[in-house]
């Protein structure tokens, strides 16, 4: 009994965990590249709404998760923009984005309000790994959404550390006079990743409108994305350690669901603190730990690059 | 070889900022953010200028309007001067919302704890509380920030949702009226402790509260030894750490007067308008702070007017409603706004020149 | 080799900044097999005219001709297919990659797949083929600064770089390194590379280039070759008119002891060791001078000294009074005044006005403060003042300092430091990328506060400079003091040698 517990509380983990991997993710490319973005929560937001409504219109919850890449990625661009060209404050810019993002979610999902999903993404058992003794039943009887964020992890790992653009990639975030001296494309690459960093935030809001929910609600993010960047300091800008650190997130999340469902004496309001309490403490470790090693991150994140600056 | 020259467009540094730009950008961004909006309303299938016409009319039609424009625009000053001093010296506190709600708790406490008081007392005790609530909510950050270097922009944002919750406990919990139909809010105070209105309108005493804050906090920053440092880090931490000033202590008591006045907003809107704590006393006000303090550019004196354009972007937010927009308009206009805003701040540092580019070959 | 045809030639180059016109039509030329020094005082318009040839400044007139044929560089990568590859002053390096991902940076090939064992062979076998020992696989950061110049140029022709351009190489290296530099400069010329080697040094010229193109001022004064010209001509191409005889070094009487450090140890920002137990006095009217390659302890001392940086172990006295581990407000109290590297940033603070820079340090005593307000009438008075004994040029006193010239800047930075009359200078590359004149006057400055009574702490990269303004030299290495010459007896070589770490070698004393 204890057991099944635990298994339902570890798989709704990862359950929890993936919306925030898939942010997490996107940002780590975006940062690796220079260019921090704090507007997740707005891009997540609008990935949820616009991707639940296309899964609306067609019933197809995978156009759903494209319309969902699109619009995330198209208001990342709104950003580059801002910051790439025009050399905007990195910090406002990202969070003009995410006010834009909740104001413009609220604005086009107010007619979806209280419709379920007509297809929304299932959880498929995977035949032979999901019969494994307790990781099968929480790793691989998810959905296919959790499973690709399983190979998006290592293949983003073995394309930042093994790979002619992941190397053109950390160059560009660490130091862009001395890759753009190179003749790597300091601002197309930019670009690029600023634009698949809001694809995979808008992905990572659809999995909350179309797998985990499922259902459209206002600000349903309930601050999914500001985690997702804290994650991303405590991941050390790497997507393995993004893995286990969304996992331990959600875990958190579900743990608080869990003893509500037991009926538990604390109040819901003090376990839905959990999340926020417990991502306030794991950033002041993160940082603790990352001064210790010298480890801040991409060397040029949050400056502009001008290449006449003189 | 086919020669021709070329003209193109670019990006030259302007060696001074010009005085006369610095006013217009704003103008600008804003005009351009409801030509944004109008074109966002006409595709989804609305009347750009019905709406606009039926919003001015909520702000600035009649009396009512006018006088609601200025009541949402308190709490919108008292964040905006908060925020806005924070960001001075670089300090990215997103945390106003909760700060607010921190010293909306604080004061209702003090109001819901002595009835009996005299309102003089009850007022004053309960502005004291205000204040303290949200600037220890406020040095929350501050402190893993000054002595770690944590960042501040993600921790004082999750705190926002911490006392919101908290907040919600209370009204939904031990402190909830238990006349009040089940409705999440508190048993309305005692009349000692409703601030003061004027012109028969809902125009309260904070009014008074954050004008005087704002004069306060300009003389602060341009004639005192305590703003000139504030400045001098804002600008550059290491020539305040060269020259001497500590730069810990200056985040500390930055986050601690920027908290305190998001608290006092907090304290106004309970003693001002709702008379009692209730569940969503702040329509995101922390949040409309930031683009209040971008958009003035951090100047105090600028933090007054703004804050009353977004005082009437919020009452006419409400009056569109009626006719079926949703309230997320005008969050998603807020937005619009502070994005032209950045868009054009570009030309307050470089302007457009055209240039002529050497000779060079065609294909 | 005169016979050559140019390998690349510049003519009529324009370029302007905002303000400044940084290349008036120039026009210069290089041959293959051949050293071409390009000389010229800071500011003369050297690096903007190389920044064109590399493609990361764009002229706005001129054309760019490489092996006969006219070409237009858009961007760094035009120029490095075009075989032109430049050895930059701030090396263009990524520190926490290793030397062999360095070396491939930007370049086509391979195209996804990183074989980096197989990269690291080819890497090892270019440096060798020219005599440049650096291990691939390292990384950066790791390497010292003339390691890193190695692999800067390793790059360079891995990349088949004909045309190979150095910015300023040899202001980060030991006499020696220098020597083993232009070794491999000439190699480089042997195999049919066009070498340029800019400079402002007119003994390097002398030694290693075969022509010489002089700017001055944004335009070119002309090209020489080596063998039919001397410095002296050479310096008034460069300067314009006779250069006057520095200023002489006095020997004042010498006072009590000013600063006083005691086996100091101090940690780099990267926590490792930086400084390991130095000891040096430094008394009234001395100026201790401090020689070594950058980045081996000189930062951290400065910053130790002023109270910027920790100390882990050992003891700082300021006229004996023990200040170990005291705020930086503490110790400017107690008289130390600082001219930081970092002069717009550190030093002052570019957007806020000449008014609100000079008060920088005043702020918090009588007649600036008044209680806790700023009296803006007593600084108003004393900018004027300052702005007029010490000759700043400013427009305006709420003029934004980053729109001062370089030379303004330092003068104005000199001018807050000096008034304090501190008790101890401490100045860290004060005269970098200043011109000859501004250079001559901040000289001057340091010499009349040394007259005064000052004690001196200067830092720089220059030996010459050292020789010429210190009573005693200290030279650093990885973080202790190698030895203290009086510089009346300290020899060039002498000197070179302790830099390069070589401490029982040279001082058996």
């Amino acid at each position: 009994m204890d057991q099944m517990l635990l298994i339902s509380i570890l798989a709704a983990a990862v359950t929890s965990g993936t919306p925030i991997l898939y942010a997490a993710l996107g940002e780590i490319l975006a940062e690796r590249s220079g260019v921090l973005n704090l507007g997740l929560e707005g891009m997540m937001l609008v990935g949820a709404v616009s991707g639940f409504m296309a899964a609306v219109k067609t019933s197809n919850p995978w156009l759903g998760l494209m319309v969902a890449a699109l619009a995330g990625g198209v208001l990342a661009l709104i950003h580059a923009f801002l910051t790439i060209n025009l050399r905007a404050n990195q910090v406002v810019s990202g969070l003009a984005l995410t006010i834009f993002g909740t104001g413009l979610s609220g604005f086009l999902g107010k007619p979806l309000i209280g419709i379920p999903a007509p297809q929304t993404f299932k959880p498929v058992t995977i035949p032979l790994l999901g019969k494994i003794p307790l990781l099968g039943p929480i790793l691989f009887q998810q959905d296919y959404l959790v499973y690709l964020s399983y190979l998006l992890v290592p293949i983003l790992w073995f394309y930042l550390y093994r790979t002619r653009p992941g190397l053109h990639l950390r160059a560009v975030g660490e130091n862009p006079a001395a890759a753009d001296a190179m003749g790597v494309g300091v601002f197309s690459l930019r670009y690029l990743y600023v634009a698949v960093g809001g694809m995979l935030a808008g992905i990572g809001g659809a999995y909350l409108s179309l797998a985990y929910a499922p259902t459209w609600l206002e600000n349903m993010t309930a601050g999914r994305g500001w985690i997702a960047i804290a994650l991303v300091i405590f991941s050390m800008w790497d997507p393995v350690r993004a893995l286990l650190g969304s996992y331990l997130f959600g875990g958190v999340d579900a743990l608080g669901f869990r003893i509500q469902a037991v009926g538990a004496m604390i109040p819901s309001f003090f376990l839905n603190m959990l999340p926020y309490i417990f991502t306030i403490l794991v950033l002041i470790l993160a940082t603790r730990e990352g001064s210790r090693r010298g480890a801040a991150g991409p060397g040029a994140l949050g400056l502009p690059y001008d290449r006449e600056e003189r | 070889m086919n020669k021709q020259s070329q003209l193109t467009l670019t990006l030259e540094k302007r060696l001074a900022p010009s005085r006369w730009i610095s006013f217009l950008v704003p103008t600008i961004s804003v005009a351009m953010a409801l030509l944004f909006g109008a074109i966002f309303l006409l595709m989804t299938g609305h009347d750009p200028l019905k709406v606009y016409e039926i919003m001015a009319e909520g702000a600035f039609g009649s009396k009512y309007g006018l006088s609601e424009t200025v009541v949402k625009s308190i709490p919108l000053m008292l964040t905006g001067l908060g925020v806005s001093i924070a960001f001075k010296m670089l300090l990215w506190n997103i945390g106003a919302e909760g700060q607010l709600y921190m010293g909306a708790f604080a004061a209702s406490w003090v109001a819901l704890s002595f009835p009996d008081a005299s309102p003089g007392f009850l007022l004053s005790a309960m502005f004291l509380a205000g204040f303290l609530g949200g600037a220890l909510w406020g040095l929350l950050p501050a402190l893993p920030r000054a002595f770690l270097g944590v960042n501040e922009v993600i921790t004082s944002l999750m705190l926002n949702y911490v006392a919101i919750l908290w907040v919600d406990y209370l009204v939904y919990g031990p402190w909830k009226d238990p006349k009040g139909f089940n409705f999440p809010l508190t048993a309305p105070f005692t009349p000692s402790a409703d601030l003061p209105t004027f012109f028969g309108t809902r125009i309260h005493l904070g009014l008074v509260v954050a004008l005087a804050a704002a004069a306060i906090l300009n003389v602060v920053l341009w004639r005192t030894r305590w703003g000139y440092e504030i400045r001098v880090i804002g600008e550059s931490p290491a020539a305040a750490r060269y020259a001497g000033m500590n730069i810990a202590r200056n985040i500390l008591l930055v986050m601690f007067l920027s908290g305190g006045l998001a608290g006092l907003a907090g304290m106004t809107e309970v003693a001002g308008i709702t008379h009692r704590l209730q569940h969503g006393i702040s329509p995101g006000y922390g949040y409309s702070a930031i683009i209040i303090a971008w958009l003035s550019k951090l100047s105090p004196g600028a933090v007054v007017l703004v804050s009353f354009l977004l005082g009437a972007l919020l009452v006419g937010g409400y009056s569109i409603q009626s006719s079926g927009l949703p309230a997320a308009t005008v969050s998603m206009l807020q937005g619009a706004i502070l994005f032209f805003v950045l868009g054009s701040e570009i030309l307050t540092k470089y302007r457009l020149v055209l240039v002529r580019r050497g000779e060079r070959r065609a294909n | 080799m005169k016979d050559e045809p140019n390998l690349v030639e510049m003519r009529d180059i324009t370029k302007g900044f905002p303000g400044v016109l940084a290349n008036d039509r120039v026009s210069f030329a290089a041959r293959a097999g051949e050293i071409h020094a390009l000389l010229g005082e800071n500011g003369a318009g050297k690096s903007t005219l190389m920044s064109i040839l590399t493609g990361l400044y764009r002229p706005d007139e001129g054309e760019i001709i490489v092996a006969g044929r006219r070409i237009e560089l858009h961007s760094p990568r035009d120029a490095i297919r075009n075989g032109i590859g430049m050895v930059y002053q701030h090396f263009r390096l990524i520190p926490p990659f290793s030397v062999a991902e360095n070396v491939i940076l930007g370049l086509d090939a391979p195209r996804f797949l990183l074989n980096m064992p197989e990269i690291e062979k080819k890497v090892a076998a270019l440096s060798e083929s020219y005599g440049l020992r650096v291990d691939p696989k390292v990384k950066v950061w790791q390497l010292s600064v003339g390691e890193q110049q190695r692999v800067e140029i390793v790059k360079m022709l891995y990349r088949g770089a004909r045309i190979l351009i150095l910015d300023e190489p040899t202001a980060v290296l030991t006499p020696q390194e220098t020597r083993e530099l232009f070794l491999t400069l000439r190699r480089m010329a042997g195999n049919g590379h066009a070498v340029i080697f800019i400079t402002h040094k007119l003994h390097e010229v002398m030694e290693v280039a075969d022509r010489i193109t002089v700017l001055r001022g944004g335009r070119s004064v002309g090209t020489v070759e080596k063998k039919d010209t001397n410095p002296a001509s050479l310096a008034r191409m460069m300067v314009g008119r006779e250069i006057p005889p520095a200023p002489s070094r006095s020997e004042g009487p010498r006072g009590e002891k000013i600063l006083e450090l005691q086996a100091v140890q101090a940690m780099s920002d990267k926590g490792l060791p930086a400084l390991r137990g130095v000891s040096l006095t430094i008394r009234a009217g001395e100026l201790l001078g401090i020689a070594g390659v950058s980045g081996n302890g000189q930062k951290e001392l400065a910053e130790v000294v002023t109270g910027l940086r920790p100390v882990q172990a050992g003891r700082l006295y300021i006229k004996g009074k023990d200040l170990t581990n005291r705020s930086p407000k503490e110790i400017i109290e107690a008289g130390v005044s600082h001219v930081p590297e970092d002069r717009l940033g550190t030093g002052l603070i570019p957007n806020l006005g000449v008014l609100e820079n000079v008060i920088l340090k005043e702020y918090r005593r009588p007649p600036i403060s008044r209680g806790p307000l700023l009296d803006r009438r007593a600084a108003r008075e004393r900018s004027e003042d300052l702005v007029r004994d010490f000759q700043v040029k400013v427009a305006y006193l709420d003029l934004p300092v980053k729109l001062l010239s370089g030379g303004n800047l330092q003068r104005l930075l000199l001018a807050r430091e000096i008034s304090a009359a501190p008790s101890l200078i401490v100045a860290v590359y004060p005269v970098r990328g200043l011109d000859i004149g501004a250079t001559e006057t901040v000289h001057n400055l340091l010499l009349q506060q040394k007259a005064r009574g000052a004690a001196i702490l200067l830092i720089s990269e220059d030996l010459e400079e050292i020789l010429h303004l210190s009573d005693r030299v200290a030279v650093m290495y990885e973080g202790e003091i190698q030895g203290v010459l009086p510089s009346s007896e300290a020899r060039l070589e002498e000197i070179g040698l302790l830099m390069a770490g070589m401490k029982k070698e040279a001082t058996t004393a």
